[in-house]
Parts: C-alpha cells; structure tokens; sequence
C-alpha cells in the first residue's frame, strides 16, 4: 500500500495492435490474473456472501444447537447491535484503535523523520531494528508487554521505588495497557509507509521555504507534512484496520468484560456459542464500518496513489 | 547556526535510539524467557538454564505446531507468490478494461480486518459442511490474504524497471519470450524474493484468521501459543520465536549487504 503505485502502468505497457501477435497480447493480461483473481474471488468474495447470507439465517425449529436455516430475517441486524454487550465492545473496538493509532502516528513521524533524515550511515541499521519487532511471533511479544507492565515488572517497581505510586498500583489489566499494546504492535506498519515518504522527500523543497524566510515549523507544516502526506495515509490505514479486529491485546492486556473488544465478540459467537448469525451481523457490520471510514478518509486526505 | 543544527541531529538522534529500545524491550524479553528454568509457567524469571534449548521437543506440542506452521507458511508462499506476480506484471504492464476493478479486488482484502477475513471463510466452510476446516482451509486461507502483499511488492519492483534495458534486448534480436526470461525476470526477482520473505513471515505469524478454520485438530505455533496461554507457555515457544527472528535478522542483514555491495560495483 506504501509502494509508489502509478496510475497509468509504467513505461513499457505492449502497445496493442490488430496483428496476430496483437490479439495474443490482449489476452495476456486476463492469462495473467485469471488464477488469482479467482483464488480472490473464491476464498474472499464468496465468503463475504455467504457470511452476508449467514447473517440472515434463524435456527432450525426445534433444532440442535448450530442449525440455521436461510430465511433472509433482516431483523437480525437490528436484533443483534442494540444489544449494549454488542455495540459497547463495537463501540470500544474503534476508540481503542482510533486512540493507538494517533498515538503510534505521534511516535512514527519523529521516529521516521529521524531515520530518513537525521540518522545519515546509521539508516539502514536502524531501518532493520524498527522491522526487527515482526520477527517475533506476535502473541509472544504482547505477552512480553504483559511482564514489562505487570506487578513484578520493570515499570511499576521503578514507579514504587521513586514513591511515585502506590503499593498497590497497577498498569495492567486496563483499557490503558491495551492501548498500549495496540500502539506497540502496529508500530512498525506507521513507521515504514511514513519512511518511505520522508525518504522521496526532496529537501531542496524545505531549504527553498526556508530561503523564503519560513521559520522551520511553517516550513514542515506547508512543505514537509503536504509531501508526506501519502505516507501518513498509508500508515494511519494499516494501524487503524487490523487494530479495530484485533482481540490478542484485549484479551492478554485487558481480559476483562471492560476491555473486550468486538474480535472477541466475534470469535466467541462462532466458536463457542455457534450463534452463527449474531457473529455474521457482527463480522459484517464491522466491515462495513471500516470500509465506509476509509473510503471517507482517503477521499478526504485526497490520495488516490493508495489503490 | 552550526550549534542549532549540531541541537537538532542530536535530538532526533536520541529520540530514535529511545524508540528503537522501546521497540525492541518485549523482543528482548521473549528472547531471555527462551532461558528461563521456569517450568510450565513461564512469566516470572527464576534462573537461567539452557534446558528449553536442549529440549526443543520436549513440551507437548510445540514442534508439532512448529511442523505445521513450516508447512503452510511454504506451501502457501509458493502459491501466493506465483499468482501474484503474474497480477503484478498484468498490472504494470499492460492496459486493459477491468484494471480499477483488478486493483480494487486486490487493495479490499488489505483493508479488511482478519477476524472478518477469518470469520466469512469459517461461514463459507460451515455452509460447505465443515469438511475443509484443518490443513486444506487454513493453506486456501493464508494464500488469499498473502496474495494482494505480494502483487503490492512486485508492482513496486516492475515499476521502477528501465524501459531501455527490454528495448536494447529486442534491439539485439531477443524475441519476447527470451526478453522476458533474459531480461525483465531477473530485475524483478529481487523485489518477487521480498515479496516471497514478506508472504512467508505474514503467513507463520497469523493467529486470527488460522484460528477461525483451524478446526479442532490442527495447529499451528501462533495457535498453540494462544490456546496453551491458559495453563502456561513453555520456554520451548520462546525458544522457536528466538530461532525465527535470529533466521528472518539473518536474511534481512544478507540482504541488504547484498544490495549495498551491487550498488558500489554499479558505481565504480
């Protein structure tokens, strides 16, 4: 999503002609994506419908658990999301994602800045360490925050020991703890799009700002930030979407009724409860949402480089 | 002036090496716990033993796991890879009727969450009857999502390629298959090599969407993670993810010496 993308294909696009070559060539394209689009269109777009259609289903009267029958009941929907456990969690699920991603954007940008610009031979070392957190397993690395924040870690004796808490004090289990989590975990996904921006940065164009008597905050606000913007787009996207599905920090950070968000839902719908349809109208909606919102904010931010 | 600049690198500088440590703290914690001589709960540290070393496969289930998750994690690299690359040349670099709709369908699965992702396959296996949940339905599944990643990185590669370099091949009577083959094949193949690494890493990683169309007896690392998180996590897990991230470390720093060595003997 960060990659330069060109609108139009790069230069090199085959020419069509009307020759016998030409008509092998027309089809070459279609050869070309024809597997995967199918893999596509067979293990992602009909799931969407046949989780749409599962939305709609009833149990089976006098049924055993986990037996519905197709009877299209669009009430489900209404059924389903005012129940408050439902919506709270829903409603949860983005402020937590919405927080920890303006929170990883006001850790990324300074950090990527540095990187692109400050940290001349160190760039590529330091371009590593920022990936480095992907190559250990996900679940492990939370539960790695769970020992830092915890009682017996090095957050809260430090805290205990300089008297600036109490004995008692805690940082996890909270809605805090899992914000933090979800900072941590999409991180890297802010930094790197935001790098990549700053890194094609031209910064003739700031030094002309500032010949131009702007002092260095209009300059980056007028200059830098514009440019960069695609960066900031790509990264705010890739923390904010899988953050709002994510139940892996709620559930090792928070783990309480408080803290769970809608994934969690989802998941214990499906695989627990078998109550398939309040799952589907949970999964659907919550994609729903989410794609309305990005559609909304690339709109806004006016990039079209993203598709 | 000198002074405020000299001000200025130093506390991007700082700032960045605090970020750095703050990324890198639970990875040095998981990578210390793979010594902890904690026995079956491993959050508290109680001394350092090489045992879980020794021992890979001693913990019930952790090779298992680590099996399956090689497996899947291949296969499904193999197959993502090789469709998407083919979208990836389809879309750099030709022009055709359905292009918009091409990259909508591959940017969609990036912009969806995984429980959704995870969730809309487990239906559609539900609806089919259950009979691909295990093995077959989480290799389908990681091909689907690792896909529109891999058509991301190579359409960024094919982008940048040099029109001139293919004409000079023509120039010199290479026909289009040898021009491909000869040429065009291998400038992209550095950025089909990330995307593979990339597809691979994503694929060992993931937790939600397996776990939704796992089924009740198939189990990958991050899977037997989760579920054994209960009753404690062995130091044998550490261990594995300490193994993974020194081998990924590896391939990562091979790389880019790789490339920083072509760039120099292109410049001289």
């Amino acid at each position: 999503m960060n990659a330069p993308v060109v609108p139009v294909p790069a230069a090199g696009v085959q020419a069509v002609r009307s020759t016998k070559a030409g008509t092998r060539r027309r089809w070459t394209p279609y050869l070309l994506l024809l597997p995967g689009l199918l893999w596509l269109g067979i293990f992602f777009i009909i799931p969407l419908a046949s989780l749409l259609m599962q939305s709609l289903q009833t149990p089976v009267p006098n049924g055993l658990a986990g037996q519905f029958q197709q009877t299209w009941r669009f009430q489900n929907y209404i059924d389903t999301l005012s129940q408050p456990n439902f919506y709270n969690a829903m409603i949860r699920s983005f402020t937590y994602s919405f927080i920890a991603t303006v929170l990883a954007l006001l850790i990324a940008y300074p950090l990527a800045y540095a990187i692109a610009l400050r940290a001349g031979r160190a760039k590529p070392l330091l371009l590593v360490l920022v990936v480095a957190p992907f190559f250990v397993s996900f679940i492990l690395r939370t539960i790695a925050w769970k020992q830092v924040l915890g009682a017996e870690g090095p957050v809260v004796s430090t805290l205990q020991a300089l008297h600036l808490v109490q004995q008692n004090f805690t940082i996890y289990p909270s809605s805090a703890a899992v914000i933090a989590g979800l900072t941590y975990n999409f991180l890297p996904f802010m930094t790197l799009p935001i790098f990549a921006s700053l890194d094609r940065l031209d910064t003739r164009l700031v030094e002309a700002a500032n010949d131009l008597y702007a002092g260095n905050l209009v300059a980056f606000r007028k200059v830098t930030l514009p440019l960069t913007m695609p960066g900031v787009v790509a990264g705010t996207l890739l923390t904010f979407i899988p953050a709002s599905g994510d139940y892996i920090n709620s559930e090792l950070l928070g783990g309480s009724v408080n803290t769970t968000m809608i994934g969690k839902v989802i998941d214990s719908r499906f695989l627990v409860l078998s109550d398939y349809p309040a799952a589907s109208v949970l999964s659907f909606t919550l994609m729903s949402i989410i794609l309305a919102a990005v559609w909304l904010y690339v709109r806004k931010a006016g990039t079209e480089e993203l598709v | 002036m000198t002074m405020k600049r000299w001000l200025s690198h130093s506390v991007f500088r700082i700032y960045a090496v605090f970020a750095v440590a703050y990324l890198l703290l639970p990875v040095g914690y998981t990578l210390a716990f793979s010594f902890n001589n904690g026995g079956r709960s491993n959050l508290v540290w109680h001394g350092f033993t090489f045992d879980a070393w020794t021992h890979l496969c001693d913990a019930p289930g952790v090779c298992e796991s680590v099996q399956n998750s090689l497996l899947v994690g291949v296969l499904s690299t193999l197959i993502a890879t090789v469709l998407g690359t083919m979208i990836a040349f389809a879309l750099g670099r030709y022009l055709f009727v359905g292009r918009s709709f091409t990259n909508l369908l591959i940017f969609l699965p990036m912009a969806t969450p995984e429980v959704v992702l995870g969730s809309s396959l487990l239906a559609l296996f539900l609806n089919l009857g259950g009979g691909l949940l295990g093995f077959p339905g989480v290799l389908l599944a990681h091909v689907m999502f690792c896909i529109s990643f891999v058509v991301v990185t190579v359409k960024a590669r094919v982008a940048t390629l040099d029109p001139k370099l293919e004409e000079a091949a023509r120039d010199l009577y290479a026909n289009e298959l040898q021009t491909f083959w000869k040429v065009t094949f291998p400038l992209v193949l550095p950025g089909i090599a990330s995307a593979a690494l990339l597809a691979f890493a994503l694929s060992f990683d993931d937790f939600i969407i397996t776990y939704f169309n796992a089924g009740s007896n198939f189990q990958t690392f991050p899977v037997f993670v989760w579920t054994s998180n209960q009753r404690g996590i062995p130091p044998q897990a550490n261990v594995i993810a300490s193994l993974m991230f020194f081998v990924a470390l590896a391939a990562v720093i091979i790389a880019q010496v790789n490339s920083a060595r072509k760039a120099k003997a292109l410049a001289k």
